[in-house]
């Protein structure tokens, strides 16, 4: 479980994030949605440790990672997981050295159980014999299916994902979305999916916040996000005429 | 200032953190092959010219009588040694290898391949960088060697087929007055040219912000700034370690 308590991060002048408090249970999808600039990425690098909020608390299960010696951070480091927008494959590794990559910097594991752990995270996103192809040979959503390959090949608790779905085409975004649910309830992973996408958030959205003028101004799931009565948050939800349409029926 | 303390915390966090001896090794030799073997072809071309330049120049402007045509050997063996072998070969370094590192970290940090690094719990900056300075440091003393063998082979070229002197000149040049300390004092600079251009490249590359204009312009500082390093470093050089 991740908990973030009172987060508070500003660039100079600028307050990007005010207060926010979170909490993400693991075994289910957590998204964090908001309009472009409102401030989910930052978060979400706050979250991972790539930017030091200014005041707040993120505790891994009860490991604070802001507050941690190096050693800790480390360790929690070493947990963690991400997806990031445009799948940050190392260009000069093929699809295979990409994701054994974190086996072979982090652990101590015998060449041929590396082997096998890569093929069987590969099956388990669809991407078997692919292991030579270099990530400029396959496609977009391919390069994403490989960014998840990497991200749980060394057993991570935490799964983070960072607009999963941009640059792909509707279809190729669901069985994203789908394979990130199904991944979370298979290893019981805590994942936190920044996002902007509705079509993620009606088909993996179990529990969702909403981001909104620096502050986090609703949660809930996406049963319940149709019915929030928060304005902010109607107006981004029904941004298009098609939703609109549905809302009025 | 502000800059050259964000270089000075970039280079002490080179020593943080680190992952396994083997990792390092590995990633070496690998830079040792792409920084240092594949520069050979343009240093030897370089160093060739160079030597046989230098020779038909100074070879033009000796034109007293009392100078013996010998004088031009020894002139040529100390302009390389001193000066031609590790400085201006550090300039063509640092335009080749120098711009490489930078684009090849700034193209990372762009489509965050560096944040990946860090999100693994891998300290980027030792990982990415310390591999790159050591193999640097390591292999560009040899191409000043190399250099400087070609510059002098270059010169007698220059004066075998140009005309230039006679070979016989050439070689009673490269005899005369020979002081072996030339020979550690270009090696001296070699390592500290090797240093800077690694590491004021990988500097300006790994805080690349911004986009693909960002990281040509990234490229572009760090041969700027690298030639600049390199000629300032090697006057203070000069000063400390020649003048008496």
């Amino acid at each position: 479980m991740i908990e973030v308590k009172n987060l508070t991060k500003s660039f100079g002048e600028k307050v990007i994030l005010t207060d926010i408090n979170a909490v993400f249970k693991p075994g289910q999808t957590n998204l964090v949605i908001g309009a472009s600039g409102s401030g989910k990425s930052v978060l979400l690098k706050n979250i991972v440790g790539l930017f030091t909020p200014d005041s707040g608390e993120i505790l891994y299960d009860g490991r604070d990672l802001i507050t941690a010696d190096r050693d800790m951070k480390t360790e929690i480091r070493r947990e963690i997981g991400m997806l990031f927008q445009g799948g940050a494959l190392f260009d000069s590794m093929n699809v295979e050295q990409n994701i054994k990559f974190p086996l072979d910097v982090l652990t101590k594991m015998p060449e041929d159980e590396k082997l096998d752990r890569v093929n069987e995270v590969l099956k388990r996103v669809k991407l078997e014999n692919t292991n030579d192809r270099m990530p400029s040979e396959i496609s977009g959503g391919m390069q994403k299916r490989v960014g998840i390959a990497r991200a749980i090949v060394n057993k991570s608790q935490y799964l983070f994902c960072d607009e999963p779905n941009s640059g792909l085409d509707p279809r190729t975004s669901i069985k994203i979305d789908q394979l990130l649910h199904e991944i979370t309830v298979e290893y019981q992973l805590t994942t936190v999916v920044v996002t902007h996408d509705m079509n993620s958030v009606m088909e993996i959205g179990e529990h969702i916040i909403f981001i909104c003028d620096q502050q986090k101004l609703w949660q809930g799931t996406n049963e319940e996000i149709v019915h929030s009565g928060v304005e902010a948050l109607e107006d981004f939800v029904f941004a298009n005429k098609m939703m609109r349409k549905f809302k009025s029926l | 200032m502000s800059r050259l303390g964000q270089y000075i915390l970039f280079l002490g966090a080179l020593f943080k953190n680190h992952e396994s001896f083997k990792t390092y090794l590995r990633l070496t030799l690998d830079e040792c092959i792409y920084i240092g073997i594949n520069s050979i072809v343009i240093v030897s071309i370089v160093s060739v010219f160079m030597g046989a330049v230098s020779t038909v120049q100074t070879a033009y402007n000796l034109v007293n009588p009392f100078i013996p045509q010998s004088v031009v050997g020894l002139v040529v063996r100390d302009l390389t040694i001193l000066e031609l072998a590790p400085t201006i070969t550090a300039i063509v370094f640092a335009g080749k290898v120098g711009s490489s590192i930078a684009g090849n970290l700034g193209t990372m940090r762009i489509t965050e391949q560096i944040d990946a690094l860090e999100v693994m719990g891998i300290n980027s900056v030792s990982y990415l960088v310390l591999p790159k300075i050591i193999a640097t440091v390591f292999m560009y003393p040899f191409l000043v060697i190399l250099a400087g063998v070609l510059a002098i082979t270059g010169g007698y070229l220059a004066a075998e087929f140009a005309g230039a002197l006679s070979p016989a000149d050439y070689f009673t040049g490269l005899k005369t007055s020979f002081n072996g300390f030339s020979i550690y004092f270009a090696l001296i600079k070699s390592v500290a040219f090797g240093f800077l251009i690694s590491s004021i490249a990988a500097f300006m590359g790994f805080y690349t912000k911004g986009g693909a204009l960002e990281v040509g312009q990234s490229s572009t500082k760090a041969v700027t700034v690298s030639c600049i390093a390199i000629l300032l470093s090697d006057f203070i050089l000069a000063q400390l370690l020649l003048v008496k």
